[in-house]
């Protein structure tokens, strides 16, 4: 099934084959489906097993960083006697993407029955999925897939009848980008403001609540039960032969100027400009597409020429001069202003600054207000050179990457359409001078 | 203190059902203060907002101070520091909904809730309008949460038959 429309011919289905269908929501819909095969088989291998098997599929972090599960869960070492946590993030807040939304509004249960897995192979007993506080329709089915899993013994002390304590908790955010960054989800979850940790320690070593702690995102962990249950060679084989480092299947988000707006599961390497023209679409009627911002708004903005000739995983979006992120793609056409679309980033991101780090604080809050003075008409030729200057004291220089995600727009935007950015600065309005008495 | 608050009306949240709610809550975590976020909002769903003696409450469940909670729900966006409408509007204006006409969207409730100015609470006390940051529903542009509803694909000439649709 696709979501919100039919799904195309060209897509290939394993996360979203059920979106849309209201019966894979329950238990029983979910069960008939297949659901909760592989959490049995899981519980009845070693977690080191578990891990072997994901690390073999090539599965990497869905979330934007990219990261091997299978080695990211292999850092943390089961019978070491400390207690371990396994948090699902949830919260997301990247803009442009959407996907982690219809997982959980459609099959609750695939997260659910990830989370446990997860949980059990880096031997912890608590899993937290932290959903953001707007998902209220998400977090209405996760709270009730968890309540339904508990009542049928699937989680709980002796989770499917085989004597293990799976735990898996729903906790609500309350409206802060931030938290989407794994250590200050972890500082949330503890009940602080959302302020991103210095690492080291990573999580792996001092997690949440000073514990050995695994993050993953929605995506990643509802994948899993589908490679246990397929194999992981199954899962390696989606993909271009060329390219193992990318390997299955990625949910891409679509929204902006496009025919079909959604949600769109693509096998790794697929090419870019197909899917761009042809599965979602292309351009509305009259207009043409212009900037492709492909992974999440904390990715360079790509010009529609790089974009059609990228492909659709981490090393072709590399390739194409921008990165993979989120797989939340954002298309802007000709008909948009697109400096004031850069300059509302700029502003999102200076809304979002928890404001711990002084490069984060002032350069998010400068490069809006210098962005909004030219988009109002009043910029000038230095303000171009002062964005990339402030740009650059914001990268590669705080305790997380927010600050970074700020500037890549800014950059990659003046750097590929200076032209725009120009063009509003020569009409720049004359004010004139007082008379001095 | 907002003029609309009367300190002496307010009665204690955690009682009754809402304090087993909190105490089952407080099970599923090593530290009472990861009870925090999910204390804070039971305040706000049984009074609205989260008006400083809810804090101070919730401080006390918790073995924290009211400083501390003040702390903490003042980072997050979506605490009502001050009492809102009873419709609680916010409409997603970041670029992706920008791009598909998305502060139309936000002219629209302005004019038509009679709130005419963002943040501030129409005269009848039904409405207050927001511009919030990504809803995380791009690709139902414009998105708009209202209270705990979200209504996807909203365009200006939908806003009158949305607020009529509000009881």
């Amino acid at each position: 099934m696709g979501y919100p429309h039919k799904p195309h011919e060209r897509e290939t289905l394993v996360l979203s084959t059920h979106f849309g269908d209201h019966e894979a929501i329950p238990l029983d819909g979910w069960k008939k489906r297949g659901g909760y095969q592989a959490l049995q088989k899981a519980l009845g291998m070693t977690p080191a097993e578990i891990v072997d098997v994901v690390k073999a599929s090539g599965l990497r972090g869905r979330g934007g960083a990219g990261f091997p599960t299978g080695i990211k869960w292999s850092f943390m070492k089961p019978g070491d006697g400390k207690v371990h946590y396994l948090c699902c993030n949830a919260d997301e807040s990247e803009p442009g993407t959407f996907k982690d939304r219809e997982i959980m509004r459609w099959t609750p249960h695939a997260l659910v029955e990830g989370c446990a897995i997860g949980a059990y192979a880096i031997g912890a007993e608590v899993a937290y999925i932290y959903i953001r506080g707007e998902f209220t329709e998400p977090l209405r089915h996760m709270e009730a897939a968890v309540k339904e899993a508990y009542a049928a013994g699937i989680l709980g002390t002796n989770a499917m009848g085989t004597g293990k304590t799976v735990h898996v908790h729903v906790h609500k955010g309350a409206g802060a980008y931030i938290c989407g960054e794994e250590t200050a989800l972890m500082n949330s979850l503890e009940g602080r403001r959302g302020n991103p940790r210095i690492k080291p320690p990573f999580p792996a070593v001092a997690g949440l609540f000073g514990q050995p702690t695994t993050i993953n995102n929605v995506e990643t962990l509802a994948a899993v039960p589908h490679i246990l249950n397929r194999g992981a060679d199954w899962y390696k084989g989606l993909g271009r032969a060329d390219n193992p480092k990318s390997t299955g299947t990625k949910l891409w988000s679509v929204c902006g100027n496009i025919q079909k707006p959604g949600n769109y599961e693509m096998l790794m390497g697929f090419p870019f400009g197909e899917f761009l023209h042809e599965v979602c679409g292309g351009a509305l009627p009259g207009r043409k597409l212009r900037a492709i911002i492909p992974g999440g708004s904390s990715v360079p903005i790509q010009t529609l020429e790089e974009a059609e000739s990228s492909l659709m995983d981490y090393e072709g979006m590399v390739a194409g001069g921008t990165m993979l992120g989120s797989a939340g793609c954002i298309v802007i056409d000709d008909a948009q202003n697109l400096v004031k679309q850069i300059a509302r980033l700029a502003r999102f991101y200076a809304h979002e600054s928890c404001a711990q780090c002084t490069q984060c604080r002032e350069g998010t809050a400068w490069t809006t207000k210098i962005l909004e003075r030219i988009v109002a008409g009043d910029g000038t030729t230095e303000d171009l050179d002062t964005l990339l200057e402030i740009a650059d004291n914001m990268t590669g220089k705080t305790i997380c990457v927010l600050s970074d995600s700020c500037a890549t727009p800014v950059v990659s935007g003046i750097r590929k359409f200076r032209g725009d950015f120009e063009a509003l600065i020569k009409k720049r309005k004359v004010h004139p001078v007082p008379a001095v008495a | 203190m907002s003029a609309t608050h009367d300190q002496a009306e307010y009665t204690s949240v955690f009682t009754g059902a809402a304090r087993t709610e909190l105490d089952t809550i407080m099970s599923r975590y090593p530290t009472k203060m990861a009870a925090l976020l999910p204390a804070l909002w039971i305040v706000q769903r049984e009074r609205g907002w989260v008006p400083p003696e809810g804090m101070a409450e919730v401080a006390e469940a918790l073995d924290l101070t009211p400083a501390y909670v003040k702390g903490v729900v003042t980072f997050y966006t979506m605490y009502h520091q001050h009492p809102v409408g009873k419709h609680f509007i916010q409409v997603c204006t970041t670029s992706p909904c920008n791009v598909c006409g998305a502060e139309g969207v936000v002219d629209a409730f302005l004019k038509h809730t009679g709130c005419e100015e963002l943040g501030v609470t129409s005269a009848d006390g039904r409405y207050t309008v927001i511009e919030v940051e990504c809803l995380g529903a791009c690709g139902f542009a414009t998105p708009v949460m209202i209270n705990e509803e979200f209504v996807e694909s909203v365009t200006p000439d939908r806003v009158p038959e949305i607020l009529s649709s509000l009881k």
